[in-house]
């Protein structure tokens, strides 16, 4: 009887997780694109196509040389078949005829795609404070208020443009906070990117709006390899915004993206990420295999970077946003909720290095794993002996609901001198039988109850969001895990 | 005085894990009364309160359930709960990350809807449940804190009787809500319960101890063992089974 009723508890929460993927759909649209496989001429082919300065072809082909001598790392609790490198576009841009004077101009039936999720580029229509640049396979469509941006001396483009409009930047800070070796997936990324967003800001400017990047691979059989390079001046502040759609397809696409933070003195860089990549059918059948790079290099005295993420798609997620704290009195964030379900795989947390003296950093860590899932924390806090007077607080909690999901944590923490201070909290919870029961006696339906125990687990998080971003998740977790009540 | 019974239980059987453990009970309560129930350990007691209630662990062999007239039997949890029956439980749940607060406002607006009756917001509720506070002796700081959690036991025993107040239950089984009590406790409970009392409720009583039945005047006292009720009286059967014990039943 008990796994009889374990079953019921399972159906209904399986009911209420599985709610269908509604950014499916895909755009017909006529392309160029680079045949699939990789090799040296592919990598030119793409730095020719994009017309690019000889740094950056140089940059690319050392990057490729490094990572035919790299292997894919093992270590994280990942299982999934290897990947054919050979099978995979590496160029796939929306055709265009001229180049475009505004997003008017942009693909109606792009412009369309862009609506149906949500994200509206046509000039009346625009999202009041937030610019967005949106990039289309492996392509930036165009970006909103960028006059309105300028007039504040603000660069916020696409990758492709800043290296043809910015190259002493680009050349100057591009891997420079993600070395090209750093690991395998960067070594690819370096190699191949094809674009995303590049973002300065001035010394002591306040960005006046919040900037997003809105990422949709299109086609079935690309990759997407962006890479977004967001520089903070002195005194200069930002709020970034990322977020992440694909359509459904039964094989798996690669995403192996780069994100590079950089904070001067006194700076603020808050980026914040709201991942729902097509994460696969309730058998585990296609979906993205997300490899992510995110670091941020807290290089000025009281800077600060602040991460926050909150990552529900995608078959496999690999990503450890992190913060080097060189610094004095710098600060890194990481708030993260990663929301697992069926036979997603996430192994996901941070890293935090302390160089600087009295640096600090704050780790919030949420799991939520549903269904037959597994989601692994996985954190480094390490302070090393020039860190005097550092401290982190860590927290990590995980969540399982229903019987047959499976949570780990690995956090690692290494401390070289004695003025430090470090706290670490972990637990682990379940939404079980006895708790919905409660609810139920009480008349509170199992959505609901559902509901207020994932939004109170996910708190401490989610209002670290920006405000257009945490009704956006609060929506995105309703939908994946409350149901469609009513 | 005109009694109309509330719940009508004929021959009840139910099992967990294929172990049968209701054994055809039979049980009358009528409206306006107290009844406790009593016996050894295992012998049903809780496995009773939790079948009512329609925990999903539980399956109905045999037999029925009438609550104000309604088969029960085949209504969620949720829906029995609406009709006005209520289980304080003895081992009241922990959940984490949910405020006590938004929990009981969650609890009182599903039953306003399901009477048809308007629901009422944070600052509305924060006036009606004060007033509830005070009859089971606990602080406004008690809606702040996550339900259950890092309460003591007789905490968490006044926040099932909070609860019942609260929801305003016709039929009230309380399981084993005087363990776990000290005797001021188990004084201020009692007070809240005897004042909640009236005509039109019923209580059912589930306990060990004759302690509690000196605060809450039961009608009847059954006993149940194996399954069965196998003797009811008055309140003086309950100080019977202080002095002798259940093996003289047998």
């Amino acid at each position: 009887m008990i796994n009889q009723s374990n079953k019921t508890l399972n159906t209904n929460i399986t009911k209420l997780v599985n709610q269908p993927y509604k950014y499916g759909f895909s755009t017909t649209i006529e392309k160029d694109i680079i045949e699939k496989g990789l090799n040296t001429n592919v990598v030119r082919l793409i730095s020719h196509k994009k017309q690019e300065p000889d740094f950056l072809l140089q940059f690319r082909l050392k990057a490729f040389k490094k990572w035919t001598q790299m292997s894919c790392p093992e270590w994280a609790q990942l299982k999934f078949s290897e990947i054919n490198y050979q099978d995979i576009i590496y160029y796939s841009a929306p055709k265009s005829k001229k180049k475009l004077n505004s997003l008017d101009e942009v693909d109606p039936e792009l412009l369309e795609t862009f609506e149906k999720l949500g994200i509206s580029l046509g000039e009346q229509k625009r999202l009041t404070n937030v610019a967005v640049d949106v990039v289309f396979d492996s392509v930036s469509i165009g970006t909103t208020f960028k006059e309105e941006l300028a007039e504040h001396g603000v660069i916020f483009c696409s990758m492709s443009e800043a290296v043809l409009e910015y190259p002493e930047l680009v050349e100057k800070y591009l891997g420079t906070v993600v070395p090209i070796g750093d690991n395998y997936f960067s070594a690819l990324n370096s190699a191949v990117f094809t674009d995303g967003s590049f973002c300065y800001i001035p010394k002591n400017i306040k960005c006046p709006l919040d900037l997003s990047t809105y990422f949709r691979i299109n086609d079935q059989e690309s990759g997407q390899f962006e890479r977004t390079l967001i520089i903070a001046d002195n005194n200069s502040q930002v709020s970034y915004l990322e977020g992440c759609t694909a359509p459904q397809y039964d094989n798996n696409q690669l995403h192996a993206a780069i994100v590079e933070l950089i904070a001067f003195e006194n700076a603020n860089i808050k980026y914040s990420t709201v991942q729902n990549w097509y994460a696969g059918n309730e058998r585990g059948e296609g979906g993205v295999y997300n490899f992510v790079t995110k670091r941020g290099l807290c290089a000025g005295n009281n800077s600060k970077i602040s991460w926050t993420q909150v990552e529900t798609g995608s078959n496999i997620t690999w990503k450890y946003p992190s913060c080097l704290l060189v610094g004095d009195n710098s600060q890194g964030e990481f708030y993260s909720v990663a929301l697992t379900n069926n036979y997603q795989q996430a192994d996901t947390g941070t890293k935090m290095i302390h160089v600087g003296k009295k640096t600090r950093s704050r780790i919030v860590s949420k799991g939520i794993s549903a269904g037959q899932s597994k989601n692994t924390y996985r954190g480094l806090v390490n302070i090393t002996s020039k860190a005097l007077g550092a401290r982190n607080y860590s927290q990590c909690d995980s969540l399982l609901i229903g019987n047959l999901s499976n949570a780990n944590t690995f956090p690692i923490i290494s401390v070289q001198n004695a003025t430090s201070k470090l706290e670490h909290e972990a637990s682990t919870s379940k939404i079980g039988e006895e708790q919905i029961f409660y609810f139920l006696q009480r008349g509170i339906s199992i959505e609901k109850g559902i509901e207020l125990m994932i939004s109170g687990f996910c708190r401490d998080v989610f209002t670290e969001l920006p405000l257009e971003f945490a009704a956006e998740a609060d929506r995105l977790l309703s939908l994946k895990l409350e149901g469609s009540v009513g | 005085m005109n009694k109309t019974p509330i719940l009508e239980i004929k021959d009840l059987k139910a099992a967990i894990d294929t172990n049968e453990i209701l054994k055809s009970l039979n049980l009358k309560v009528n409206r306006g009364e107290i009844h406790a129930i009593m016996g050894p350990n295992g012998s049903g007691k809780s496995t009773f309160s939790k079948v009512l209630a329609g925990h999903p662990a539980y399956e109905v062999l045999e037999g029925e359930v009438l609550f104000k007239g309604i088969n029960i039997l085949d209504l969620d949890p949720e829906d029995r709960s609406h009709l006005g029956l209520f289980l304080a439980f003895q081992y009241p749940i922990e959940i984490p990350g949910v405020s006590n607060e938004d929990f009981l406002r969650l609890a009182y607006n599903a039953k306003q809807k399901a009477k048809n009756e308007p629901e009422v917001d944070p600052l509305e509720f924060l006036m009606i449940i004060n007033e509830k506070l005070e009859l089971v002796g606990m602080s406004a700081t008690f809606l702040s804190r996550n339900v259950n959690e890092g309460f003591s036991g007789g905490e968490k025993k006044r926040n099932e009787i909070l609860q019942m107040i609260l929801l305003d239950s016709e039929l009230s089984i309380l399981d084993e809500t005087d363990s776990g009590l000290d005797i001021d406790a188990l004084k201020i409970i009692s007070n809240g319960i005897n004042t909640f009392m009236d005509n039109n409720k019923a209580i059912i009583l589930i306990t060990h101890y004759q302690r509690l039945l000196d605060y809450i005047k039961p009608d009847f006292v059954h006993v149940m063992q194996n399954g069965k009720i196998i003797k009811t009286g008055t309140a003086e059967l309950a100080k019977e089974l202080e002095l002798k014990g259940y093996e003289w039943l047998k």
